[in-house]
């Protein structure tokens, strides 16, 4: 597959973190009771980004974790060999917490709801807000985005990649075609 | 992507530690922790093996090994179906094979067997199309228990590479010490075996391990104690004089302990515990015991494995 179109560079996912970051202070009214927790692999980066920049506007530190969605998917089945699980780290008691959670792509919406399900057997939650970087449509269940990096039209087909340098050593998202 | 993890299980049965490679062992090591985690939750169950079901064909008593492969499946959503061979069947003379294929038309999707026979783990898993799990069979291996060591060993010691490991107790009718020597001699660990004469099997010099009678000398300098359980019921085999004799030569009891271990040692027992005959009841019960830390451990190892081998076609 070739690139298609290039949505975002470094400066690009650097300025919408930072927007996000505004927007879930301001609809929360401050940083409050707040909990960021990141979908493996590249929503835990991302979640810690925002949380860097929450810090770094409100003066406050807020929790982040990481969550690892595996054992709650519903096409297992369908998949060769099981995939390696990776780490869920949540330190952090999410009882009454408003927890952020964040992806890097949202798209069927079937992630999300893998880790709703997850989330709930941590405890109970005052609510759960979603944060994705891109939002390409095409959802398959109920489930719909309380902050948005970019909205990009798509076909089925195409793929949306996002490369960070924490996991891929370069900062951009594209659409290959 | 250079951080994400690409490692694959491909084996569909689990019958001992000799078939893994020390990269396979180190998966499902990395694979329990990741359910120990599970099992820390407010909710310590993920749904991930819904509506599959698992066997618990058990031809000799447990309640560790037992209790701790229903629990594992119980924790992954997979309905759990328990039978022993004293209220089944066997009594009557069904053959293992018809049993197991019958259980198979049934619509099973893993058996977990202990059998007193050594192969018949091997014996199974070429007769039915589902998973075969060996939890014991015979004097041949137990993996999951060397696994669930070798996890209890490399989280209270940071590492198995180099560390010093004694088994003690009576090593040639033991699959805890040959599915435990399988796997820290591959994992690259330091291993000796100490018991009777008796109860020493011949050349087991070859699977690398250094062999002492005296258990002083295995006690020495040893950062790990595997104490095997002694069968008592093979005291009527004239393998070892008594019960007494065999504690006084190779029980592990405090003055022992404190003569030549270091403060640091950790003391294994894959259970039941004879106490006061392999282990003295204040070293059972010590600072230095990680018995039941080896129980909560087991769980989430058989999760791991339950997982791994839950989902491989051929």
């Amino acid at each position: 597959m070739k690139i298609k179109a290039k949505i975002l560079d470094a400066e690009g996912i650097k300025r919408t973190l930072l927007r996000i970051a505004h927007e879930i202070l301001e609809k929360n009214q401050g940083a409050e009771d707040l909990v960021i927790i990141g979908i493996r692999t590249r929503g835990a980066y991302l979640a810690e980004r925002i949380a860097k920049n929450m810090e770094a506007i409100e003066g406050k530190k807020v929790p982040v974790g990481a969550m690892d969605i595996t054992l709650y998917r519903d096409d297992l089945s369908e998949i060769a060999s099981q995939p390696i699980v990776h780490s869920t780290e949540i330190d952090f008691d999410i009882n009454g917490k408003k927890i952020i959670l964040v992806d890097d792509v949202l798209y069927t919406g079937r992630t999300i709801r893998c880790a709703l399900d997850g989330l709930i057997d941590y405890g109970r939650p005052a609510n759960i807000q979603l944060a994705v970087l891109v939002d390409r449509g095409h959802r398959e269940l109920p489930i719909r985005p309380d902050f948005v990096g970019k909205n990009i039209p798509t076909a089925q087909k195409e793929i949306v990649e996002v490369k960070l340098t924490e996991s891929d050593d370069q900062e951009e998202v594209d659409v290959l075609a | 992507m250079k951080k994400v993890d690409e490692r694959k299980w491909t084996k569909k049965h689990l019958l001992g530690i000799e078939e893994l490679s020390a990269g396979e062992i180190e998966l499902i090591l990395d694979q329990s922790e990741r359910f120990q985690e599970v099992l820390a939750r407010a909710i310590p169950k993920v749904p991930t093996l819904r509506g599959k079901t698992v066997v618990n064909l058990f031809c000799e008593p447990s309640t560790r090994t037992r209790a701790s492969f229903e629990l594992a499946a119980k924790r992954l959503g997979a309905d759990t179906l328990n039978i022993s061979s004293s209220s089944s069947s066997f009594v009557k003379g069904e053959t293992l094979k018809d049993t197991a294929r019958n259980l198979e038309a049934m619509k099973i999707d893993a058996i977990v067997m202990r059998h007193p026979c050594s192969g018949a783990s091997y014996f199974l898993s070429q007769l039915v199309k589902v998973s075969v799990i060996n939890a014991g069979d015979g004097a041949h291996e137990h993996p999951t228990q060397a696994l669930l060591d070798v996890l209890t060993i490399r989280q209270r010691l940071g590492k198995i590479k180099g560390v010093k490991v004694s088994i003690i107790g009576d090593i040639s009718h033991s699959r805890v010490a040959r599915s435990g020597i399988w796997a820290l001699k591959k994992l690259g660990a330091d291993v000796t075996v100490c018991g009777p004469k008796t109860m020493m099997p011949a050349a087991i010099e070859k699977m690398g391990v250094r062999v002492t009678y005296d258990i002083k000398e295995a006690v020495k300098g040893a950062d790990v104690l595997n104490v095997l359980r002694i069968q008592l019921e093979r005291e009527k085999s004239m393998l070892f004089p008594g019960i007494r004799e065999y504690a006084q030569r190779f029980g592990i009891n405090r003055q022992l302990l404190e003569k030549y271990a270091g403060d640091k040692t950790i003391i294994l027992h894959p259970g039941p515990i004879n106490r006061g005959v392999e282990l003295s009841q204040d070293v059972a019960d010590g600072k230095n015991s990680v018995i039941l830390e080896q129980a909560k451990n087991g769980v989430a190892v058989r999760m791991a494995v339950l997982y791994l081998l839950s989902n491989i076609k051929s």
